[in-house]
């Protein structure tokens, strides 16, 4: 049992009953490899080609351009080197990559190894809502730029791109345009036409399906061009070796076509709950919205609290009667302590960025759990700022002024 | 309901296993990055099962860093040594799984040369050649697999990884088959890096891991995050981690067990195949995995057999099952000095711990019919056939 008010569905989210019990069935009776030709294994391959179309349909894709990977990161990573290998061997040199600061750390972390290697990247900065300037992109383009990378939605603040805006100037210039999706997926309608994107990243346990699981969409008309970073059998269409799990892809599939079914009234509902919190929130004096609340995915809120130190707060909001499983930062970097740089790249200071919280609501989440949570955000809020001199200060500077 | 005779390809999910990995799919779903308390619950299951795959191979548990599979793993070792050291030679045996010699192939990419190391004609590596090709030098990296997926046939890791050791070379070693069937200890193995898969010990499909040391210079395959010491970017796969830690405890539990039951089918298999005109089993006269035997029917190419199988419920392998489709001969066979004919005719027959003598009796009745040139399409009930 999960001993905390779970509010943390961006790091990662439960199972679905039918994504479950669709699991269940494949762990149980269809044990398979899918590559091998008698009976069962074919049984396991029909299996993994309806899963494919499901997670095709989804995103407007043909089921030819799904790619199976163990997650998001890995998607990020066969794009990202996948491209830049590509363009290595037919221009027999590096080049020059495109992405922002405020990527998450598995699309910022193989650029930086291409960086290592010789290649150059320009590292967009965001406004202070956290969007790209389009205008300022197009600035940056150079003859041999091979790839732009933007996520569509932040992990950490919600804040959406315009794609569709960088996906024009994408085209125009014949670069390669990859979308990590891993927090849109499900929660955003997404068409990977009308968006316009080349290569698109998916994560299955985002969105109520199962951990190590993912996908890579890769354009087919006209074609993305990628070489396979993990290589070994020759599995999908070559691009990614390795034997596939049923058990996994069905459990995505199933996800998927759940997110697809009741995108709008889930997605509503959701943003009704997280408006609720923050209409909660606010009243405390001296909370700020991290992110442009405007442009801003459903089940997401960040918030900075002033006057309190960050590991203190998170201490305290996870801790005790009413535990809240919630995060600072985002989870991927939780373990070094260092404050956000999604939240410096917004301009805010290290205290603020280090004393923030990231609350993520997703298809379990109750208006029980909002007031819970804004109740014990409240207290402890309070409680950490009756003890903190930094609060003192603050408040008195305020009433200065 | 086949009687499943590929086990080597993957196998069946062994109920404890399932019965472990349940709760990390119902309850303890939490990112096990995270540090709030569900998180941390996450984490100490994955702990656990670190120690418990570590076991199986008796590797200590801060050598265990999981992946998405053994493929991942064979990838992650020879490009993350690669990529530490400057380009030299890479000897590979010629019998490796695709996993190995494609990545091995890609690194020709970077500036490296890879060389075949060849085997005798029971699949046995030549060492004196083996010696040969190290003693030009520049040798940097050398792989060589525990046991074939095909033939079974087990090498001796010790004297390679010795050897490759006296040249200043990293041992990689793909104990993808290997483990589970035969004890196996990564220190005495002599190994720098070696590969394991959960899903061929009974555990789930998409985890396995890469076995190494703390202080080897290696570069990640996967970039993003910390997770594993920052050698394996992404949210770790709670659930299938557990099942492979579990599956990786049983396999040491009941490993004498398994390994006496699977080898008495196989030797009643291959006695009785025998018996049957025509047919050649491989790699008879080498050490060989307990569940694994490899034979060509004559007249028959091994699609063509499976085929003919599979119209019986029975579920066989022609070579390795990897990306489906291809005819080629077996490379591993070839490697062997068999000729291309011989090579494309053979099948595969991987024994698994929940197989039975009187499965192995029906196989043997149906390839006798099949070489005795009728070929009749099933007349016997297939549910009374499968039992």
């Amino acid at each position: 049992m999960m001993q905390a008010i779970y509010l943390d569905n961006a790091a990662t989210t439960a199972l679905a009953p039918a994504v479950l019990s669709a699991m269940q069935t494949q762990l149980e009776k269809c044990y398979a490899n899918p590559a091998s030709t008698h009976g069962p294994g074919r049984n396991a391959a029909q299996v993994v080609a309806q899963a494919r179309t499901q997670v095709a349909n989804l995103i407007q894709a043909r089921p030819e351009e799904i790619v199976w990977t163990s997650g998001a990161t890995e998607a990020n990573n066969l794009a990202i080197k996948g491209v830049a290998d590509f363009h290595h061997r037919q221009q027999r040199k590096p080049g020059h990559i495109i992405t922002a600061r405020t990527e998450h750390k598995a699309v910022i972390d193989p650029v930086r190894d291409l960086e290592s290697r010789g290649w150059r990247v320009t590292w967009l900065n965001v406004d202070a809502g956290g969007r790209i300037d389009v205008p300022a992109l197009a600035q940056v383009l150079t003859h041999d730029t091979a790839l732009i990378s933007v996520m569509h939605v932040n992990n950490e603040i919600g804040v959406i791109q315009d794609i569709s805006a960088i996906a024009r100037l994408a085209r125009e210039n014949d670069i390669t345009l990859h979308v990590d999706a891993a927090q849109s997926l499900g929660k955003l309608p997404i068409d990977v036409d009308a968006l316009g994107v080349d290569l698109l990243s998916m994560s299955a346990h985002k969105l109520h399906g199962p951990k190590g699981v993912g996908a890579l969409y890769v354009r087919q008309r006209p074609k993305a061009r990628l070489l396979a970073q993990i290589q070994g059998g020759g599995h999908e269409q070559g691009l990614r070796s390795g034997t596939l799990a049923p058990h996994q892809i069905v459990g995505f599939a199933a996800a998927c076509t759940l997110a697809g079914s009741d995108m709008a009234e889930e997605q509503g509902r959701i943003a009704t709950l997280r408006n609720d919190l923050w209409g909660k929130l606010k009243t405390l004096p001296g909370l700020i919205r991290n992110g442009n609340g405007e442009k801003t995915v459903a089940g997401i809120l960040n918030i900075s609290v002033e006057g309190v130190d960050g590991e203190a707060l998170l201490a305290a909001v996870t801790g005790g009667e009413q535990a809240l499983a919630v995060s600072s930062g985002s989870a991927c970097s939780a373990a070094r302590a260092e404050s956000s740089y999604v939240l410096r790249a917004l301009g805010r200071t290290p205290e603020l960025a280090g004393a923030s919280l990231r609350l993520s609501l997703g298809r379990f989440s109750t208006q029980a759990d909002v007031d819970i949570a804004a109740d014990k955000i409240s207290w402890e809020v309070n409680r950490l700022r009756a003890l903190s001199p930094l609060w003192e200060v603050s408040s008195k500077m305020q009433a200065a002024s | 309901m086949s009687i499943y005779f590929d086990n080597n390809a993957t196998t069946k999910l062994d109920e404890p296993v399932l019965d472990a990995m349940l709760p990390y799919l119902r309850e303890t779903y939490a990112n096990a990055a995270s540090l709030h308390k569900p998180g941390r619950a996450a984490r100490a299951a994955i702990d656990s099962a670190r120690e418990q795959v570590a076991a199986l191979v008796n590797a200590h548990p801060s050598q265990v860093l999981f992946t998405g599979g053994g493929t991942e793993a064979n990838n992650m070792a020879l490009k993350g040594l690669a990529a530490r050291l400057k380009p030299g030679r890479i000897l590979v045996s010629a019998i490796e799984h695709p996993a190995v010699l494609e990545p091995g192939a890609a690194l020709t990419r970077s500036g490296w040369q890879v060389e075949q190391i060849p085997v005798d004609a029971q699949g046995r590596l030549n060492l004196q050649a083996y010696a040969r090709l190290l003693e030009k030098g520049d040798v940097r990296i050398v792989a060589c697999m525990y046991a074939n997926n095909e033939t079974g046939v087990i090498q001796d890791i010790p004297a390679i990884s010795a050897l490759a050791r006296e040249h200043g070379a990293l041992m990689h070693c793909d104990a993808v088959q290997a483990a589970g069937k035969l004890p196996m200890h990564y220190r005495q193995s002599g190994a720098h890096t070696m590969s394991l898969s959960a899903h061929k010990i009974y555990g789930p499909k998409g985890v396995g891991a890469l076995i190494l040391d703390k202080g080897l210079d290696i570069d990640a395959l996967l970039h993003g995050g910390s997770h594993e010491h920052g050698l394996r970017g992404g949210t770790e796969n709670t659930a299938a981690i557990v099942g492979f830690g579990k599956a990786a405890e049983l396999a040491v539990q009941q490993l004498e067990k398994r390994r006496a039951h699977t080898r008495e089918l196989r030797d009643h298999l291959q006695t009785g195949l025998r018996a049957i005109n025509g047919i050649q089993v491989f790699a008879t006269e080498a050490e060989r995995l307990p569940n694994t035997l490899q034979f060509s029917v004559p007249g028959f190419d091994g699609e063509s057999l499976v085929m003919s199988l599979d119209r019986y419920y029975i579920a066989v392998s022609p070579g390795s099952a990897c990306a489906s489709g291809s005819v080629e001969p077996s490379h591993v066979l070839l490697a062997m000095g068999l000729p291309a004919d011989i090579a494309k005719g053979a099948i595969r027959v991987s024994l698994g711990k929940d197989n039975s003598q009187d499965e192995v009796n029906q196989l043997l009745t149906v390839l006798a019919q099949l070489t005795q040139g009728g070929a009749p399409m099933p007349s016997i009930n297939p549910g009374v056939l499968a039992g």
